[in-house]
């Protein structure tokens, strides 16, 4: 498949929660090696296929991410931990 | 010379540059190379210009609706917002607003280090907004210049660590373990709804809302724009109705050559759009400040928890944070015909319509702490204890908003109302440099205790 260029983290009002996660997941890709990869946070209205080739969000979203493509959902939205492991399955 | 001065005193006096000016020295501090400088100061500016933009949409769409709704029902008709009131409320208190927000985050880092309340509040648009509200009613009190800016800092610092306290004991039920905390100024109604919860446990905790088949397809209320839309709608078609067929010439005024029912549609998504705007401004005026913020907090206070959005806790019951909007946004109705029945009555109170966001984020969140504490029953119950608590909130503080309270809109969450309410109110008593000092002692109280009494009792404990 095509290599992810492009992460959108979103929430509700794309200020707090997803902020958080961009946070995070920079972290992540930073522990991982990865780099290369635009992270940014927005809300859930800019969610639309093609915005980006990974999303992520809280896991109760993440029915409404999966309509637009490739998405991860977390159950903690803080953990560290979390995010780097299910980012680095959605990256290999 | 005094040109010199003149121009700095411009410069410190355009709110926009005044917020980049915040951003840069952020920046500066993490020791960011130039181009992260340049980029950050100007996307902070351009946020802030996006965000007055925004209050113009949200005005154009409100102010019509304030006017109909006054013909159509002859009382003040009031839809709660946090972003709308307080893009009002920076077209007059800009600069105040944010030196008080960047004081405040400072304040919270000096509480977080020397008291018991170790939490850093890292929401970053609940703090600005808390910053207007708090440069409002101070500048109401009668205080200015740097009194204002830091009073107002050391107010926002106190709240910053007091709630996220207030609400731990609850957020450790909802997760389970006591790493994060909550940074979100509803945090009395949810404290409410959690002891709401706590009642409900007596007779055993029952189902949670988690047992609960609960019908999935409404989740596209999740989406902020779309149930603002919604919302607005139905109020505007409403109060556009009524005032279309009982007035017919008046309302014609202001509906120009549109149809009533097309100029509800138009207005209720623009209105909408406003939000949308305001917040895209909102997010880029915070986007560089929060992690300096972090970082600077991370160094200084390094076993503090950081007090996060309220959406954290969604995952955790994704059925009570639908069951929590519904119920607290019923509860919203039933305040609404309460204080409809009290305007009738010759109460003369204003009518607080229920505002979506605040249904949805706090409702939601009032219904996740209700049932981590009492289940579905705790959820059903808090979650509508809230919703009729912020309407009254609401309600009663507009009278100390001074100007703003006349605005069509006002503050929606339980803590900005509650803040509003005991400080605006206080202030009739006590003004100026008597309320600056008021502030001051709140503020060292909670060290103080920590370095006294609580200090005495950790001896007394470790002696045991």
């Amino acid at each position: 498949m095509a290599a992810i260029k492009k992460i959108l983290c979103f929430c509700g009002s794309g200020l707090g929660t997803s902020f958080l996660m961009e946070m995070n997941a920079k972290k992540a890709l930073n522990s991982l090696g990865v780099t290369g990869v635009e992270v940014d946070h927005t809300t859930i209205d800019d969610i639309v296929p093609g915005a980006a080739d990974l999303f992520i969000c809280g896991a109760d979203l993440l029915p409404n991410a999966e309509k637009a493509g490739k998405a991860i959902g977390l159950n903690n939205m803080v953990s560290l931990d979390e995010m780097t492991e299910k980012l680095k399955a959605a990256l290999e | 010379m005094r040109t010199v001065l003149n121009i700095i005193q411009q410069i410190l006096s355009t709110p926009a540059i005044f917020v980049g000016l915040i951003a840069m020295l952020g920046l500066l501090l993490q020791k960011k190379d130039l181009q992260s400088i340049i980029k950050g100061t100007i996307k902070t500016i351009l946020g802030f210009i996006v965000l007055n933009a925004g209050a113009a949409v949200v005005q154009d769409a409100i102010i019509p609706f304030g006017d109909l709704f006054q013909l159509a029902f002859g009382v003040h008709g009031v839809v709660p917002n946090n972003e709308a009131i307080t893009s009002l409320g920076l077209n007059e208190l800009a600069v105040e607003t944010s030196a008080i927000f960047a004081l405040g985050m400072c304040a919270n880092i000096v509480m977080a280090r020397f008291s018991k309340w170790k939490y850093i509040f890292l929401t970053g648009h609940h703090a600005l907004y808390m910053s207007c509200l708090v440069a409002i009613i101070l500048s109401i009190a009668g205080l200015d210049g740097w009194q204002l800016m830091v009073g107002g800092a050391l107010l926002l610092g106190f709240v910053m660590a007091m709630f996220p306290a207030l609400m731990q004991p609850t957020i450790r039920e909802v997760t389970g373990d006591d790493s994060l905390a909550l940074g979100h100024f509803g945090s009395s109604c949810y404290w409410l709804s959690g002891q709401i919860g706590k009642l409900c446990s007596k007779k055993g905790k029952g189902r949670t809302t988690e047992d609960v088949n609960f019908p999935k397809g409404l989740s596209f209320l999740r989406d902020n724009t779309i149930s603002i839309a919604i919302v607005m709608f139905f109020c505007y078609i409403v109060v556009a109705g009524v005032a279309n067929f009982q007035h017919a010439g008046k309302a014609a005024a202001i509906f120009g050559d549109s149809n009533w029912i097309l100029y509800s549609i138009i207005n209720a998504i623009t209105f909408s759009a406003g939000i949308y705007i305001v917040l895209a401004g909102v997010r880029m005026l915070i986007a560089e400040i929060v992690p300096a913020f972090k970082g600077i907090s991370e160094k200084l206070v390094p076993n503090a928890k950081p007090a996060l959005d309220c959406p954290i806790l969604f995952p955790y019951a994704p059925n009570a944070v639908l069951i929590g909007f519904l119920t607290s946004f019923i509860g919203g109705i039933i305040g609404l015909a309460i204080l409809a029945l009290m305007g009738s009555a010759g109460l003369g109170a204003a009518i607080i319509l229920p505002g979506a966001v605040v249904h949805f984020f706090c409702g939601a969140t009032a219904g996740v702490c209700g049932n981590a504490r009492g289940g579905l029953r705790g959820c059903v119950l808090g979650a509508l204890v809230h919703g009729i608590a912020v309407t009254f909130l609401a309600a009663a503080l507009l009278p100390v908003l001074g100007s703003l309270g006349f605005a069509n809109t006002t503050f929606s969450d339980a803590d900005f109302t509650i803040v509003g309410i005991v400080f605006g109110n206080l202030s009739k008593f006590i003004t100026g440099n008597g309320l600056f000092a008021v502030i001051a002692i709140l503020f060292v109280l909670p060290i103080i205790y920590n370095y006294t009494i609580g200090k005495r009792n950790r001896a007394a404990a470790d002696n045991q």
